[in-house]
């Protein structure tokens, strides 16, 4: 918490409610994300992940609260501000979401002629390279719905690549992936963190994945709905200051699977 | 192998023992003690309860099911209950038991009764027409941009758009218009040849098709073919989070997905109403020359004399109209469609009802306008 004080942050969350109608799925939440900052967002299922992201990513509206991006207030911004802020972001959604009426090259070029003036051919060339990035090179000219699920997401990550976001959210992005292409997930968001600088916040439960890459994670609880954890992980780990049922999730989760059997 | 489900039922002084054994699988027959056994437990005479294995082999959800509802009577008698079952067997009909509903996640079971459920269809109707004109409002000034050459439309996705309404509806456009020509001509001459004017019978076909018939015909067809498209692809697309996908991007649905479509039925729909305009004054062609015995000539002269250019070009107005609002009907409910198979199933129903009643709807206020204004 302390380095937090030292640059401002990219994204801000302050006293965050958001909820269905009466249904209050979190009550004042608020954490900071620093650019270059992966960032997890993980709990019990139910407890509220994806509607964060979507409310991060402008697609629901709060209750209540900020969310701050370079100190400007999404849900309180104008038209043009929001569109810049969501110009510099990337989404992954949890099943790809590709246009399917478009092949994974066109896919991946729309973001690119509706931001830039390129001319067809370099966008075309871009986006060669942004599929081949994520291990699709040669599937330019398919269909989203001719690809298999894992590829899908894959071309989703591509798309959201596109534009070389400042920030990438990505949904539970190695679900449905084999553990082979998950680390390599892994190790392309350090590398785009390691050269492009880009932040992430990613929803997800893969353990493996959080202890490997992540700066920060967000611990939501379904119970009182709230921020139960937040910080590094591996530091949350050993803090016998962090709440019990995040550190049973991490622990127990971290310790192997046998440990939920054990318990039994 | 033990053989199929075994219940031994005995009462010692009130007390009702049952002995479970043998295999228990998820089956249609059940042995007829399973209702004896309950039966006997909500006896008066029983006052106490005990359950029992012997010999269990293989069991399942019936055995469990079958003693969650003996613990369950026997509970609410509040007679003694006693169970002397394996450890797996005890701990889930503990379970059965104690299982604990999240907070907030059981549903209030409430009927409505007819004046409530009446009273929340009037209440809802407000915020239904807001949003329909909410979306009435990012409509037209995405229209106004596309004017002025600031929309983010591809032009592709247009062409795209005019060429699913445009050749593949003709055949049908052509069955349909000349079917109604040749019907509109039957009607009108029985009726007509009694006053020996069925020469009148080449301009009512002429003037009904051309001045609205015709445009009403394609509505309907394009509102089944079209609107319905529209809606199940948007509604889909919505479920399938794409529109969130460009949501996000900054892109705008209503430009991007809808404006094509807005478009292509409204240039789309007057061409094809003067191709079935033609098809129709065929129908009556047919039926004037071949029933009524009037000379080909002759028919189409009085036509040509009974059908005025203006009744053409009314004929587009509504046409044009009417592309307008079958669009603006398939892409709203695609838009607002909810996330499941079901709700586009509904939204796809919805859009092609609402395009036909805003079809007459819409027929009627251009008719009491053309009414006023003598056209």
């Amino acid at each position: 918490m302390t380095m937090s004080q030292q640059a401002s942050a990219l994204i801000a969350v302050r006293d965050l409610t958001v909820g269905y109608g009466s249904f209050i799925l979190m009550k004042s939440i608020s954490f900071e994300v620093h650019t270059g900052e992966i960032c997890f967002i993980t709990g019990g299922s139910g407890c509220g992940k994806s509607t964060l992201l979507k409310v991060l990513m402008g697609l629901k509206s709060p209750q209540k609260g900020q969310v701050l991006y370079d100190n400007e207030d999404f849900w309180a911004a104008d038209s043009s501000t929001r569109q810049t802020i969501k110009r510099n972001t990337g989404v992954l959604f949890q099943s790809g979401a590709l246009w399917s009426s478009m092949t994974l090259a066109e896919n991946v070029a729309l973001p690119l002629q509706q931001y830039t003036d390129l001319p067809a051919a370099q966008i075309a060339e871009l986006a060669s390279l942004k599929l081949a990035l994520t291990g699709l090179a040669g599937f330019e000219d398919y269909y989203p719905s001719e690809i298999s699920g894992g590829m899908r997401k894959r071309a989703g990550l591509a798309r959201a690549l596109a534009l070389d976001p400042a920030i990438l959210f990505l949904d539970e992005p190695s679900a449905g992936l084999d553990p082979v292409s998950s680390r390599h997930l892994d190790d392309l968001i350090l590398e785009l963190r390691d050269t492009l600088n880009t932040t992430f916040m990613i929803v997800s439960h893969e353990l493996d994945s959080i202890f490997a890459i992540a700066d920060k994670i967000i611990f939501l609880d379904n119970q009182t709905r709230t921020i139960q954890a937040q910080g590094d992980p591996r530091r949350l780990k050993e803090d016998p200051a962090t709440a019990l049922c995040a550190l049973d999730f991490l622990t127990r989760g971290a310790a192997g699977k046998n440990a939920v059997q054990e318990n039994r | 192998m033990t053989s199929a489900m075994q219940i031994h039922l005995h009462s010692e002084h009130g007390c009702l023992n049952i002995i479970v054994g043998g295999t228990w699988r998820l089956a249609r027959d059940r042995p007829d003690e399973i209702r004896q056994a309950l039966e006997l437990v909500n006896a008066p005479s029983t006052t106490g309860v005990l359950l029992k294995e012997d010999g269990l082999a293989t069991w399942d959800s019936s055995l469990l099911v079958f003693l969650v509802q003996i613990v369950r009577s026997a509970r609410e008698r509040k007679i003694a209950l006693e169970i002397q079952l394996n450890e797996g067997l005890s701990r889930l009909i503990a379970l059965a038991f104690e299982v604990k509903s999240q907070q907030g996640s059981q549903r209030e079971k409430h009927e409505p009764g007819f004046l409530e459920d009446l009273g929340g269809k009037v209440l809802d109707l407000g915020p239904k027409i807001i949003n329909f004109l909410e979306f009435l409002g990012e409509v037209i000034p995405a229209l106004g941009r596309l004017f002025l050459g600031r929309a983010t439309m591809r032009s592709q996705d247009f062409f795209q758009a005019l060429h699913e309404c445009s050749l593949q509806a003709l055949p049908i456009v052509a069955v349909t218009n000349l079917l109604f020509g040749l019907i509109l001509a039957f009607v009108g001459a029985v009726q007509l040849t009694q006053f020996g004017v069925q020469i009148y019978v080449a301009g009512l076909v002429g003037i009904a098709m051309l001045r609205v018939m015709g445009a009403v015909m394609v509505g309907i067809v394009m509102a089944g073919r079209v609107g319905a498209s529209y809606a199940a692809l948007i509604g889909t697309m919505q479920v399938n989070e794409e529109i969130d996908a460009l949501t996000t991007l900054g892109i705008s649905p209503v430009e991007f997905l809808i404006l094509p479509r807005i478009l292509a039925l409204v240039l789309m729909v007057p061409i094809l109403t003067i191709y079935a305009d033609v098809m129709g004054i065929i129908g009556g062609y047919l039926v004037g020359t071949i029933m009524l015995d009037i000379s080909p000539v002759e028919y189409l002269n009085a036509t040509m004399s009974m059908v005025n250019v203006s009744n053409g070009l009314i004929g587009l107005v509504y046409a044009s109209m009417f592309g307008f609002v079958i669009a603006l009907a398939g892409c709203y409910q695609g838009l607002r469609c909810g996330r499941s198979a079901q709700a586009v199933g509904q939204a796809t129903t919805t859009a092609v009802v609402h395009s036909i009643v805003g079809i007459i709807v819409m027929t009627a206020i251009i008719t009491v306008i053309c009414n006023i204004l003598n056209v």
